[in-house]
């Protein structure tokens, strides 16, 4: 707009200044008629089908049971609260999934990049194999492999004592009697404090030169604080054990076979992803930052921790970005398997109110605010660690 | 040790280096490089051992390719039950579609895979690349649809399995790369309105996914028509593919206009261009020779996502395998059938994305860096 100054407020067509505002007057037109067209369309039909618009409906008493919940729920809370376990399941599944892929495609990546012939073909089979056949079947066959394969309560597989593995999923010990809100403070303390740690041991090795490891007590503090918060935060801690009564498990906290084949088929379909993205990541660093590494007498493993992954990981951020936007909305398809994320229940929803459009807007406006959030976070950490240039 | 020797003035003989070359040289700096890696070599031959036996048994050794019901399948030592794939790929692969006129969507997909395999030739990418795809769809269309020529009409609703995936795959990327291109052109635009309305546009698609816009067609689309008017599924199916196909096709085209130099368009203008000219002439062909590999990502994911169409029950392959585990008289071989769709899909993603990445090498001319 700015190259073009019109001259006077005389208009001419050969202004391009005065084309273009007509253009956008004309397609802004355009599109309000659009818009008029289908909402007068939408508001007869939904008159005629006696369907109030409106998020009134949200106060109403949902009336379904949902299998799995982080938050108390019941059938007769309303469908507010329905959404909202929909919402929490789907945000929980998308971090799980996302720590947990990462781990898995950063260990596949680079063993794609290993010497040894035997693991980088292995492990370019692995990205192949699960890159090329789409997320949907891949859950349909974790899924039909649990439900289908595994034993019934009765004859579970028992890897280890208290773990027991069959078609109703998995079961495994815990604590009960812990609070959960102190092990969320316990872990963000030992954050803190470690990220305090380092700064101060970066410092020292800055001034000093001595390097000491900070990972033992890391791990120390991750490990003790939030055990200590989760036994302290409240009453006497119980061990439940999983055992067999009748024809199902009692005791224990059970993994359902829903839950279970989403973040299998989640993880390790989104795994090969970031295992190719790694991949190519340490491979665009120069190979000159490995020989020098090298000729200052750094060993393969530590070249590769202190030199390469550091400059990959800029690289690596962007395509990472849009493949935890990618997880996070493959995480959907739950509704295929039958766990109840957001659009499961949304779906539920609008078949019991016919609520179409509001239902379709939460789920959008759900999705697309964690979206913006997820990528806003990611761009914000892509500045701070983008190479400062001279 | 290399300092010559003082009587004879002779540096000492030295043991002759560890050999790189033949077999064994490749054995020893392969896999045996160093004392962790011939423990991960050890390592990973022990699972292999303790795992690939079994598989292979169970989908080989073991498995019945020719029992005529599921009992005899059951009956077997354990194996994999291909039966029940060679009773069923015609389900399968062509879904319900009357059984008589299956060489109809047989012919369809041969059709649809030549017209891919075509535009995989780089000597077709001009005009005559348009002119192949709409006479191939249009004689898909026509072969599914029948109605004339002494083909009997068969309804959407009873098309199904690898026709209607290939159908819903290349007739989205083949209506979204216009949409697209023109959205990338329009992000791209100095008019505030119309960039604004692009950026929108293509930011919500790609926050939501597939799923969500497929429930739209299929529960809000019939709200916006008039009375009395409706779309039926099959094509709001496909119009909910194509919206969200366009707004990647729309990212990829505006990261090659992106690439395209400043001084391409000025020259343009410079010799009196207008703007869809030069837009048409100089940069459109150049970038979009730049995006041809990731639009085959893109086509790819697309393949892939199409499977997404079982929530609103579209009878695609997946759909399609899922009903013929259905039939009671042939219950639980689900991993047998996941394990045959899954087979052709591999298939067809592992050959473009290979084509793919042999195309980015060959387009490489070098004057990128």
């Amino acid at each position: 707009m700015k190259k073009y100054k019109s001259k006077g407020l005389a208009f001419s067509w050969n202004d391009p200044t005065c084309r273009a505002i007509v253009y956008q007057i004309v397609v802004l037109g355009l599109l309000a008629a659009v818009v008029w067209y289908l909402v007068s369309n939408t508001m007869h039909n939904l008159e005629v089908r006696n369907i109030r618009s409106g998020f009134g409906f949200l106060d109403r008493e949902a009336g379904f049971a949902i299998g799995e919940s982080l938050i108390e729920y019941s059938p007769t809370d309303t469908y507010r609260r329905a959404v909202l376990v929909g919402l929490l399941n789907t945000l929980s599944v998308s971090a799980a999934g996302i720590v947990l892929a990462t781990l898995l495609g950063v260990v596949i990546g680079i063993a794609r990049l290993s010497g040894n012939w035997l693991i980088s073909r292995l492990a370019a089979v692995y990205v192949e194999l699960l890159r090329n056949v789409p997320l949907l079947i891949q859950l349909f066959f974790w899924y039909a492999l649990i439900v289908e394969t595994l034993p019934g309560p009765r004859q579970a597989v028992h890897p280890l004592p208290g773990v027991f593995l069959s078609n109703r999923g998995l079961r495994f010990p815990v604590i009960e009697g812990g609070s959960m809100a102190w092990l969320m403070v316990g872990v963000f303390v030992a954050l803190a404090l470690t990220l305090i740690a380092h700064r101060r041991m970066q410092t020292r090795q800055r001034t000093t030169g001595v390097h000491t490891a900070i990972w033992p007590l890391g791990l120390a503090l991750f490990v003790a604080l939030p055990l200590a918060g989760y036994f302290l935060g409240s009453g006497q801690p119980v061990l439940s054990v999983p055992e067999l009564r009748g024809f199902n498990f009692a005791g224990g906290a059970n993994v359902s076979p829903e839950l279970t084949a989403l973040l299998c088929g989640l993880v390790i379909y989104t795994s090969a992803f970031v295992a190719e993205i790694v991949r190519s990541g340490i491979a665009a660093v120069p190979k000159g930052q490995w020989e020098a590494a090298g000729s200052i007498g750094l060993g393969r493993s530590r070249a590769l921790r202190l030199v390469v992954l550091p400059q990959a990981l800029r690289i690596m951020i962007p395509p990472l970005t849009s493949t935890y936007l990618n997880l996070m909305k493959n995480s959907s398809l739950a509704v295929a398997i039958g766990y109840p994320d957001i659009v499961s229940i949304i779906n539920t929803t609008l078949n019991q109110t016919g609520q179409a459009i509001e239902g379709i807007l939460i789920v959008m406006a759900a999705y697309l605010t964690v979206s913006l959030s997820i990528s806003l976070f990611m761009n914000w950490y892509n500045r701070r660690i983008a190479l400062v240039e001279r | 040790m290399n300092t010559p020797s003082p009587d004879t003035g002779l540096i000492a003989a030295q043991p002759a280096p560890v050999g790189k070359a033949g077999v064994i040289g490749w054995v020893r700096t392969r896999l045996f490089a160093s004392p962790l890696n011939i423990l991960m070599t050890v390592l990973i031959v022990w699972l292999l051992m303790m795992g690939l036996p079994p598989l292979l048994e169970w989908a080989l050794l073991k498995s019945n390719f020719t029992a005529g019901n599921a009992q005899e399948c059951r009956a077997g030592p354990g194996g994999a039950c291909w039966a029940f794939i060679r009773e069923k790929y015609r389900l399968i692969l062509f879904g319900t579609y009357p059984y008589d006129e299956q060489w109809r969507p047989l012919l369809a997909t041969l059709i649809l895979l030549a017209v891919i395999v075509c535009s995989a030739i780089r000597r077709f990418w001009n005009l005559r690349l348009v002119v192949i795809w709409v006479l191939g769809l249009a004689c898909v269309a026509c072969l599914m649809w029948g109605g004339l020529a002494g083909l009997t009409y068969v309804e959407n609703t009873r098309w199904g399995g690898l026709p209607l995936t290939l159908i819903l795959s290349t007739f989205g990327i083949a209506c979204a790369f216009p949409i697209g291109v023109i959205l990338a052109l329009g992000r791209r635009s100095d008019m505030p309105v119309i960039k604004a309305l692009c950026v929108v546009y293509i930011e919500i698609i790609r926050g939501v996914p597939l799923i969500s816009l497929l429930f739209m067609s299929s529960v809000m689309l019939p709200l916006f028509l008039p009375e009395g008017m409706s779309i039926d599924k099959l094509l709001r199916a496909q119009i909910a593919i194509i919206m969200f196909a366009a707004a990647y096709v729309a990212e990829t085209v505006r990261g090659g206009l992106q690439a395209i130099d400043r001084g391409q368009i000025e020259g343009a203008q410079s010799i009196g261009l207008t703007y869809w000219q030069t837009m048409r002439k100089i940069v459109l062909p150049q970038a979009l020779r730049i995006v041809i590999p990731p639009l085959v990502s893109i086509f790819i994911a697309l393949f892939k996502d199409t499977s997404l169409v079982v929530v609103i029950g579209i009878y695609d392959l997946t759909l399609s395998a899922k009903a013929s585990l259905s039939d009671p008289l042939w219950r639980g071989f689900s991993i047998e059938a996941y394990l045959f769709i899954s087979l052709i899909y591999f298939i067809f993603c592992f050959a473009m994305s290979r084509y793919s990445k042999q195309l980015e090498s060959r387009l490489d001319t070098g004057y990128s860096h």
